[in-house]
């Protein structure tokens, strides 16, 4: 059943590594920016006492479950030519799709993170208020300092951006050598009723988020250690 | 360019911290100059490390009045605070230091030899690159008075630095407190331990139940105590 998935990947079949190559491409640019942004947030979060910060707690912890088609569709409307960034001519493009992947896991990102820098928060504030440190280099330093726990944010917003297909589908419209990425391959061949090469693309996906997982844990517990964490 | 203005004396005016419906501190004045050590001494639950964290200005009194240098709500700049059980950074111990002088904008020429001089003064000398979190407890307390002092303070806060020390980690302790106040920095000690205060302070203020019973020369405290409570303190007796 995987025999074909597999063979293409032996053989190097363009097509395939083009289509791997870009799913990793926008996933991992999506993860990115969305730590970029995920991270301060959820950090400033566990920091910063101001009114309707519950508010936004509870909103952001929501927008973890946010339907992917629904986040297609705001980024449809974004983007598509009457909206508002329609100028730009992003749809259809990959970069609409890293735009998508990354608003959706942002939640997931500083929510996550949100908790993490809570707890290491308890600990550090005294210390930190007693060497005259301010918010941004308070957020900087439970950033720095909870870098490994926070490495398990960012795994679970990649495995989410991996997974996706519903946002990547609506705005980069599955274009064969252009935007086609494993999840909407994948989609495509189970339309067409091509089983075997689906689960084989399948199962393929499944490795290389195993693969990743595996280099950033083997990565965290080593730099754990050598920090003296673990 | 104008020299920092000084933290010290650090004045308590009528103050008082509460929590929730009980009174933590109640203390109608008290004067802290430069010079010998002070120590703050009582029984647990006393007040001295609320004492410590409002003389820091980590806690805000709940009424009063708090100056350091005749000024109110002064930056921590000139002052640093040594926790019972520091938190140490997840970095190696130069790290640690280095993070503090890099806190006070320390050139990075500077900070390279003040992390040496700082780890040698505390007795860790060669354990730059170690992490600080695998350090023993006495070595880590040493390594959080380097950092704290890597700030440079005039006046230092320590909460009973020794208190879960052994006897040979909590003497090298104390030897450094005592190279440090003789470098004129002024320390503020509180502890439970009478032994420490007896060797270290040059005054020593006796807390209990969050009010000043005696404050006096270390020894007039040891030799000729003021007060009952005093006596008792030192006798070993209970003070409820």
């Amino acid at each position: 059943m995987f025999s074909s998935a597999f063979w293409m990947l032996v053989t190097g079949d363009p097509g395939l590594y083009r289509i791997i190559g870009l799913s990793l491409y926008v996933s991992l640019t999506a993860t990115l920016i969305a730590a970029a942004i995920g991270l301060p947030l959820g950090a400033l979060l566990a920091l910063k006492e101001f009114p309707g910060r519950n508010v936004v707690t509870i909103i952001i912890n929501a927008m973890m479950g946010m339907p992917p088609v629904v986040v297609g569709l705001m980024v449809f409307l974004l983007l598509s030519r009457s909206g508002p960034l329609g100028s730009l001519g992003l749809l259809f493009t990959p970069r609409a799709m890293i735009i998508a992947q990354a608003i959706l896991i942002i939640p997931i990102i500083a929510a996550l993170a949100r908790q993490t820098i809570a707890d290491i928060w308890v600990q550090y504030r005294d210390e930190l208020a007693a060497m005259n440190i301010g918010t941004a280099g308070s957020i900087a330093t439970l950033l720095w300092d909870g870098r490994f726990s926070l490495l398990t944010a960012l795994l679970a917003g990649f495995g989410r951006a991996c997974a996706e297909v519903g946002a990547v589908i609506i705005v980069g419209g599955n274009i064969d050598g252009f935007t086609r990425m494993m999840t909407t391959a994948i989609a495509l061949e189970t339309s067409k009723g091509d089983l075997p090469l689906a689960i084989g693309l399948g199962g393929v996906l499944i490795l290389i988020v195993i693969a990743i997982n595996a280099l950033a844990w083997t990565i965290g517990r080593t730099g754990e250690r050598l920090a003296g964490a673990a | 360019m104008r020299a920092p203005e000084s933290d010290l004396p650090l004045q308590f005016d009528r103050v008082q911290y509460d929590a929730g419906n009980r009174r933590i501190l109640d203390i109608g004045s008290l004067g802290i100059s430069g010079g010998a050590p002070t120590a703050i001494v009582g029984p647990n639950g006393a007040g001295k490390t609320t004492l410590l964290r409002i003389s820091m200005g980590l806690l805000a009194p709940s009424a009063g009045r708090v100056t350091w240098g005749g000024r109110q709500n002064v930056a921590p700049v000139r002052r640093a605070f040594l926790f019972q059980r520091p938190v140490m950074l997840m970095r190696s111990a130069a790290g640690n230091i280095d993070y503090a002088l890099a806190s006070i904008k320390a050139s990075r020429g500077e900070r390279r030899q003040r992390i040496s001089d700082l780890l040698t003064l505390v007795g860790l000398p060669g354990f730059e690159n170690r992490p600080a979190r695998r350090l023993s407890g006495g070595e880590q307390q040493r390594l959080a008075l380097a950092r704290s002092l890597a700030r440079d303070p005039e006046l230092l806060l320590l909460d009973e630095p020794t208190a879960s020390l052994d006897p040979a980690a909590a003497k090298s302790v104390e030897d450094v407190l005592r190279a440090i106040a003789g470098r004129g920095v002024k320390i503020v000690i509180s502890t439970h331990d009478l032994g420490t205060a007896r060797r270290l302070a040059g005054d020593v203020v006796l807390l209990h139940r969050g009010q000043i019973v005696e404050h006096s020369a270390s020894e007039i405290f040891f030799k000729q105590p003021l007060t009952k409570e005093a006596r008792r303190f030192q006798a070993g007796d209970l003070l409820i």
